[in-house]
């Protein structure tokens, strides 16, 4: 790859003549230099996408006639600005710390799956209709274990089949895991319609309740429960898994480049089915935390669009299962204070869901950047140095 | 003759009733996305322009009472959200799949957003073709019982399918979905042909919805497409990028749809939500048959992401 492109505007190339000169002067800052540079570029990207996504936003709310300066300061009010509302998004960032990585972790080796939804769904429903029979048996830490698996296994089987038929068929892995949540949704529904009904739930179909007993409590000190600290180890387990193992090292070679990873001798099918297997798991893990930390059962509710917003938390975080923590509690809290501003201002609920799309469009547009900034690129730092003598 | 005359016929009858009311949507949106994917870029979103076709039309109806202002408001809607994604796209290092998914969230949020206060009025509805006049048997006139889109998009798919072979235009959004470099030989600008290829598909997809809430089912409302506008994506896969085969897979998938309800209507409904499920079911297993890790799918333009 190299860097061909023009060098950028004037703006942006200001303040890297500074740093060109240090690093030419000081021999020994410029690796530090460099390995700094290169960090800091999807960093200051992603926040100067943010930037102009809720720079659009707002000229979508001035132009219906409200204030987005009202509306920003009730999102960080109802999203991150009290206690109470931080507890709120840590709660709701729980959830999208598993969907993310159904995303992320496929994108390493290259693959869009968008079907985490389902994934929850299905591992939701494994694991209320395993609970049932299993909960008066057991005691409740097993129980969750088991549940825990049960989910995983659920929602790994549906991801990984996206991933198989993908390496195996051919088949475009984006429509075929949206296909399956779909299919995934259906199967919920005639199930908890018709053999898994609890005959109490009337108006809202549900699996039977979990016994009380045997709902997964709170982290102490803190009104949200442990699906949080799941989502967080998950991301963390992830991070170690892409970066510091062989196989993590075996599926970023893959992702970059299929055919050589193959020519290699690299088991490309294992490392496919192996990671959509685990990104599905994620994702079922996180219909089970619903289920037995919030719902109780396997009902509607879990068709929330978690799965949906995950794919967005993981392309802000650039498929980085570290840098998906505090995105998915970014988004958590957004989606936290959709509640406060459509009672305070009086907007639809979607409105929270125009601000992800248009953030989703932006930070895609801004892939475009990369490259593009010479303050990011090392490579380009030297060709000032040859023209010194011309300035 | 009463109802119950017809007995069990009466389940192939509602299923071509069926086919034919359900599949209009799909080839809208499948003869959108086959000119868009034939000028070499595949747009993902039209799920999300279909949704916000549906509520446009179903909006602007509602005020101007005029269903056929409704479906023009919404092919307007449409081609700016493939405005939108042929713009973006045109960028280099920009993912025209990942786009589609934005475009995809981006398109349900503002439908939704904008779709609230029409959720309650009545919009009037798209106008018929009573093809089942000379039958006396209620069934049979209200399954012949045509919508006037439906005989649109057929011929619709004739023009494209004649006009992609035998016109100039044809022609240059064939080359520019083969090689933009050979497009760019020929003095052609494939961004430029993408964008508007993008945006004719943005249009049509459009309609598609248009006719969702002001024909069948007949109303607006944040449930109004089961994921029409990415099965129809799947589609173009299954009929090879070949306008007429896109009618013919949409009636198939048509038929699936209503294989549901029609089961339903003699009595039979055990499972009804997994006959629901059978057209994402069939998708898949004609993505599956069709699709191949080894060759590239015949008919498949070769800048095509899709198929790489």
């Amino acid at each position: 790859m190299t860097h061909s492109q023009a060098p950028s505007q004037k703006g942006q190339s200001a303040p890297l003549l500074g740093a060109e000169s240090a690093a030419s002067e000081r021999r020994g800052l410029r690796p530090l230099a460099e390995w700094l540079a290169r960090r800091a570029e999807p960093l200051a990207i992603t926040l100067l996408a943010i930037l102009i996504g809720l720079g659009l936003f707002s000229l979508f709310i001035l132009a219906i006639g409200k204030s987005p300066l009202q509306l920003f300061q009730l999102m960080y009010a109802g999203g991150f600005g009290s206690w109470f509302s931080l507890q709120n998004a840590l709660s709701r960032a729980a959830p999208l710390l598993l969907t993310a990585l159904c995303v992320a972790l496929p994108a390493r080796l290259g693959l869009t799956i968008i079907g985490a939804e389902g994934a929850l769904v299905l591992g939701g429903l494994a694991a209320a209709a395993l609970a049932v029979p299993l909960a008066p048996g057991l005691s409740p830490p097993v129980l969750w274990l088991v549940m825990g698996l049960i989910s995983m296994l659920a929602g790994g089987i549906w991801i990984g089949f996206a991933g198989a038929l993908k390496h195996y068929r051919g088949v475009n892995e984006t429509i075929s895991s949206l296909l399956l949540a779909y299919i995934a949704i259906a199967l919920m529904n005639h199930l908890i319609e018709g053999p898994l009904r609890d005959p109490a739930s009337l108006n809202k179909p549900s699996t039977m309740l979990l016994p009380a007993i045997d709902m997964i409590g709170k982290i102490p000190g803190m009104d949200v429960h442990w699906g949080l600290a799941v989502g967080v180890i998950a991301c963390i387990i992830s991070y170690i898994v892409i970066e510091w193992t062989s196989i993590g090292f075996a599926a970023r070679i893959a992702g970059g480049n299929m055919r050589a990873a193959q020519i290699q001798g690299l088991p490309v099918g294992r490392l496919i089915v192996g990671f959509t297997v685990l990104a599905g798991g994620f994702a079922g893990l996180a219909g089970m935390i619903e289920v037995a930390a919030v719902q109780g059962s396997a009902n509607g509710a879990l068709v929330a669009g978690y799965g949906y917003t995950g794919i967005l938390v993981a392309f802000l975080a650039r498929q980085n299962p570290l840098a998906i923590i505090p995105v998915a509690i970014f988004l958590g809290g957004i989606t936290a204070s959709g509640g406060l501003i459509q009672r305070r201002m009086g907007l639809p609920d979607a409105t929270v869901l125009v601000l992800q799309g248009t953030l989703f469009v932006v930070i895609l547009f801004c892939e475009t950047l990369y490259g593009r900034f010479r303050v990011f690129n090392p490579e380009l730092w030297k060709q000032p140095d040859l023209s010194k003598g011309d300035r | 003759m009463d109802d119950s005359a017809l007995g069990l016929w009466g389940v192939p009858l509602a299923i071509l009733a069926g086919a034919i009311r359900v599949s209009t949507p799909f080839i809208f949106v499948s003869l959108g996305e086959t000119l868009t994917e034939r000028s070499g870029r595949i747009n993902l979103g039209l799920e999300g322009t279909l949704v916000f076709g549906a509520m446009a039309a179903y909006a602007v109806a509602v005020m101007t009472g005029s269903p056929w202002a409704g479906v023009g408001a919404a092919m307007v809607a449409g081609s700016l959200f493939g405005f939108v994604h042929g713009f973006i796209c045109k960028f280099p290092k920009v993912n025209d799949i990942a786009i589609g998914i934005a475009m995809m969230q981006f398109g349900l949020g503002l439908a939704f957003f904008f779709g609230k206060p029409f959720i309650q009025p009545v919009a009037p509805k798209l106008p018929v073709i009573p093809l089942g006049f000379w039958s006396h048997i209620a069934q049979v006139q209200a399954a012949l019982t045509i919508n006037i889109l439906f005989v649109i998009g057929l011929a619709l798919a004739v023009v494209l399918w004649w006009g992609l072979k035998n016109t100039r235009i044809g022609l240059i959004l064939r080359v520019v979905g083969d090689s933009s470099d050979a497009a760019r030989a020929m003095g052609i600008s494939p961004d430029r042909v993408r964008l508007i290829a993008t945006m004719a598909g943005g249009a049509l997809a459009a309609v598609g919805g248009a006719y969702l809430s002001l024909f069948y089912p007949g109303a607006w409302n944040e449930r109004i497409s089961s994921g029409q506008g990415l099965m129809a994506v799947a589609l173009v896969i299954f009929a090879r990028w070949n306008p007429l085969g896109c009618v013919a897979a949409s009636l198939l998938f048509g038929g699936a749809g209503a294989l549901g309800p029609a089961l339903q209507s003699v009595g039979v409904s055990e499972g009804y939500y997994l006959f629901y499920a059978a057209p994402y079911v069939l998708t898949l297993i004609i993505l599956i048959i069709t699709s191949s890790p080894t060759r590239a799918l015949s008919g498949a333009p070769a800048a095509l992401s899709l198929t790489k």
